[in-house]
């Protein structure tokens, strides 16, 4: 049993989310997480100011409904699942991040450095966050679909568009791990 | 009734995404680097997995649970939204760790400083619904 408490292999963890793409898209659906926040941005009303909001979220209720598990998942994984003892982060990486200030996770699956409760006292930890999530909603909307709309969905239906969105997460990403986010720590 | 389908299938991947650790800021920070095969293999396994299924949807005409023909769309055609609209997803991946998916997930595990996140996810996409017709596709 504790195997499943612990960190699950990428064998294991893979072919999990891979089934729940084929699950999705055994139900008449697909798989695809950042479309939600168009139905939010809908839900709230704004298809009456902005035209890209002005469809029925009505009909992406389904989506809505994996988001509400996949809250609840996370809560249940976090709480009742958790063996703070298998956490193997490349110790290189632990070196890297401590030049950064940002501390060993120990466990943790965010640092308390970006995500501790002190960062409300911080209006820069405060943008971070934010700018953060403005160019993830911006960035998967515009290249509409994150990891799980392309790089799962697009990918294993041999879509080209979705590799080459996903070439452009790299991209990104790569830019900012390793020449951006040193200047901002 | 028809939505606890949908419920439980987002209720398995916030488990897997938390105990497989796609989630933690860490393990996105460690792929940039290259310094380990754990997100590399998840993703690679999903894909994997993804294609035989699609393939043997399709080539055994496998209906959906309603008995619908199972029509998995095409992406549209083009090149620069998918390389610049992932660029700037990338640079919120690498930044803060989550993308859309563990976002919500990591609000259920209780690291409330992400909802700073979702909220700049939603002004995000609130940007791009104004500004579409403006940016090249």
């Amino acid at each position: 049993m504790n195997v499943f408490f612990q960190t699950w292999p990428w064998y294991i963890s893979g072919f999990l989310i891979g089934m729940i793409m084929l699950c999705l898209i055994y139900f008449g659906k697909h798989f695809g997480m950042s479309s939600n926040l168009e139905s939010l941005c809908s839900m709230s009303g704004l298809g009456k100011k902005v035209a890209y909001f002005n469809f029925d979220w009505k009909t992406n209720k389904w989506n809505l409904m994996v988001v509400v598990g996949a809250i609840l998942g996370g809560f249940v994984a976090a709480h009742f699942m958790y063996d703070p003892t298998n956490v193997s982060i490349n110790p290189k990486t632990i070196d890297q991040l401590s030049l950064l200030g940002i501390e060993a996770a120990n466990g943790k699956l965010a640092p308390d450095a970006l995500f501790g409760n002190q960062i409300y006292k911080s209006p820069k930890s405060i943008l971070i966050l934010i700018i953060g999530g403005v160019l993830i909603g911006f960035g998967t909307r515009y290249a509409g679909g994150c990891t799980s709309g392309h790089a799962i969905s697009g990918l294993s239906n041999l879509q080209l568009p979705s590799l080459k969105a996903v070439i452009g997460f790299f991209i990104g990403g790569l830019l900012m791990a390793h020449f951006i986010l040193p200047l901002i720590f | 009734m028809k939505f606890i389908k949908f419920l439980l299938v987002g209720f398995v991947f916030g488990i897997v995404l938390t105990k497989s650790e796609a989630v933690s800021w860490y393990r996105i920070y460690e792929m940039f680097h290259f310094q380990s095969f754990h997100m590399f293999g998840i993703i690679s396994v999903a894909i994997a997995t993804g294609i035989i299924g699609i393939q043997l949807i399709k080539r055994n005409n496998i209906k959906a649970i309603d008995g619908s023909t199972i029509i998995i769309k095409d992406k549209e055609k083009g090149s620069a939204r998918y390389i610049i609209g992932g660029i700037f997803f990338g640079l919120g991946w690498g930044l803060v760790g989550s993308c859309p998916g563990p976002i919500f997930i990591l609000i259920g595990a209780g690291v409330f400083p992400v909802i700073l996140v979702l909220i700049g996810a939603l002004i995000g996409t609130i940007l791009y619904g104004v500004l579409k017709d403006k940016l090249p596709h």
